[in-house]
């Protein structure tokens, strides 16, 4: 992955948040406060600007930039969450200005670590952790086995969207919707909605 | 949906562009998004700073003032400040005593609080953290992210801010924060969902004859449904659940508050049947507030908040404040 490439990745999760808005805000309608979409849209419109702004130099530096306006612009739980994750993905990335897809699943698993660390949440509680371990296990696993990052991208996108359809019977306990107890079962997470739409983003440029 | 509004998008920096017209006593930051007392930062004085969505007013924008707090920094609608927004608010300030943040227990508003503590511990300043978790409709459980805070928020920034205003330590304000949030339990009832301005329709279907109990405040479902019935049945059950979730000796500081769509006459009478009932159960009250102070936006519906208050909470309570949504004694 190279710079460029790196900044298609946004473009293209931008754009595809965008076009979700409305899917995403029914999802968190049912089971949150209904923002989710409005929210992350709003951070990755301020994203592309940011990127335009002050061109980066490095795939590293596309994702901390991307990473930090999130957790300036988002505000709740996604903000400090999505944008941590990019944060320290980039920071674990070397600042050349190619990366190779081993460097990727090195960022990738930071991303995991930051996201872990802020929310608390592990497989199984109904967040985006429930999209991002699957996709992250398929992404190393293709790239273990020779797959270049195109491959290892699309079979990251396919898993990621399994999980998040997997939290549609599971019971929240991390976040908003753990407060409506067994009332969470049988709705979609949005987070691991907006998640897979990410590493989808990802498969759609590699 | 029909709103008195613009652009969802603009709601929350125009209402602060209305909010410093309306409140030139009051220093608005409407760059940074937060709401200050004009003579801010007092040198020697603990700073007190809250914050949380918009849609909840008059907290906490509304509780901005001598007696109160220092500042506040709202989100985007019932969405948390940005760490960059709650440091900005944090320096504006500090007076060298250091700063309370009093934080209600809701994932988003605990990540950006923790961050932004961190930047400013960064750059000097000493901070300590409330927060606020009296909701005893949830179950505090490993299954859950802990109870939520909602109406005590409001006894603890009063007494807070009260400590802080006659000169109260930084450990001593928090710790007394803390102490009033631990006595404080609260209920909820939503007679009907809320339009968030950026979604444009309600959040939920409720049909005529039933409401949501146990809900919070930022107009998501509760934890169950139920059929609706008189005032004074929903009144002795949410009661039930908090006198049975702490321990209510008395005397008690009672808020009944609504949620932002209830009028003024069916918080009275609701009122009504909280006294009787506490009378009933034989719970003295000490103090009262009615009206409403923690909202949801348009959401039809009442909390009911009781805290077991020591005669140096009452004595707090009772002294002077003065800001947009609460003011007695100055």
């Amino acid at each position: 992955m190279d710079v460029t490439l790196a900044r298609d990745w946004m473009r293209s999760a931008a754009a595809l948040i965008a076009a979700d808005v409305d899917r995403l805000t029914r999802l968190d309608s049912e089971i949150g406060d209904g923002d989710h979409g409005v929210n992350l849209n709003r951070g990755f419109t301020a994203v592309l600007a940011a990127l335009d702004k002050t061109p980066p130099e490095t795939v590293s530096e596309v994702l901390v930039k991307s990473g930090t306006t999130l957790m300036s612009r988002v505000g709740g739980a996604s903000g400090p969450l999505y944008g941590s994750a990019l944060r320290a993905a980039g920071k674990a990335l070397p600042a050349t200005p190619e990366v190779q897809p081993s460097d990727l699943v090195a960022a990738l698993h930071a991303g995991l670590e930051a996201v872990r660390k802020l929310g608390g949440a592990a497989p199984g509680d109904k967040t985006l952790i429930d999209a991002y371990v699957p996709a992250l296990d398929a992404f190393e696993q293709a790239v273990a086995g020779g797959a270049d990052l195109a491959g290892a991208a699309g079979a990251a996108a396919r898993a990621a969207r399994a999980g998040a359809e997997a939290t549609i019977p599971l019971q929240a306990r991390k976040g908003r919707a753990s407060y409506l107890g067994e009332r969470s079962i049988g709705h979609q997470d949005p987070g691991a909605a907006s998640t897979s739409l990410i590493f989808q983003a990802l498969a759609e440029v590699a | 949906m029909k709103k008195f509004i613009n652009d969802p998008a603009d709601v929350v920096a125009q209402a602060l562009a209305g909010l410093a017209a309306a409140h030139p006593e009051l220093r608005v930051d409407t760059e940074e998004q937060y709401i200050a007392r004009a003579d801010a930062p007092r040198p020697g004085k603990v700073g007190l700073v809250s914050g949380g969505g918009s849609g909840h007013e008059p907290l906490h924008g509304g509780f901005v003032g001598p007696g109160m707090l220092d500042a506040a920094c709202p989100g985007e609608v019932f969405t948390s400040p940005v760490p960059d927004q709650i440091l900005a608010a944090t320096k504006a300030v500090d007076g060298g005593a250091g700063v309370v943040h009093i934080v209600k227990n809701y994932t988003g508003d605990v990540m950006n609080f923790q961050l932004a503590a961190e930047l400013a511990t960064d750059e000097g300043i000493s901070v300590e953290t409330v927060l606020v978790d009296d909701d005893v409709a949830v179950e505090d459980s490993t299954w859950t992210a802990g109870r939520r805070g909602t109406g005590a928020t409001l006894l603890v920034e009063k007494i807070a801010g009260a400590r802080a205003e006659e000169g109260g330590k930084l450990g001593e304000v928090a710790a007394l924060g803390r102490e009033v949030n631990a006595a404080s339990g609260s209920f909820a009832y939503a007679l009907t969902a809320v339009t968030t301005p950026a979604a444009g329709r309600p959040g939920f279907d409720l049909p005529a004859d039933e409401i949501e109990a146990g809900v919070g405040i930022h107009g998501e479902p509760g934890r169950r449904r139920e059929k609706l019935r008189p005032a004074k049945q929903l009144v002795r059950s949410a009661l039930d659940a908090i006198l049975d979730a702490k321990s209510f000796p008395g005397p008690v500081i009672v808020l009944a508050n609504g949620l932002g769509g209830t009028p003024l006459i069916e918080l009275y009478l609701v009122y009504g049947e909280v006294a009787a009932y506490l009378a009933e159960r034989g719970v003295p009250i000490a103090r009262q507030l009615v009206g409403n102070y923690v909202t949801s936006l348009d959401m039809a519906g009442m909390s009911l908040t009781l805290c077991q208050a020591t005669d140096e909470m009452i004595r707090l309570w009772d002294a002077p404040v003065r800001t947009p949504g609460l003011r007695w004694g100055a």
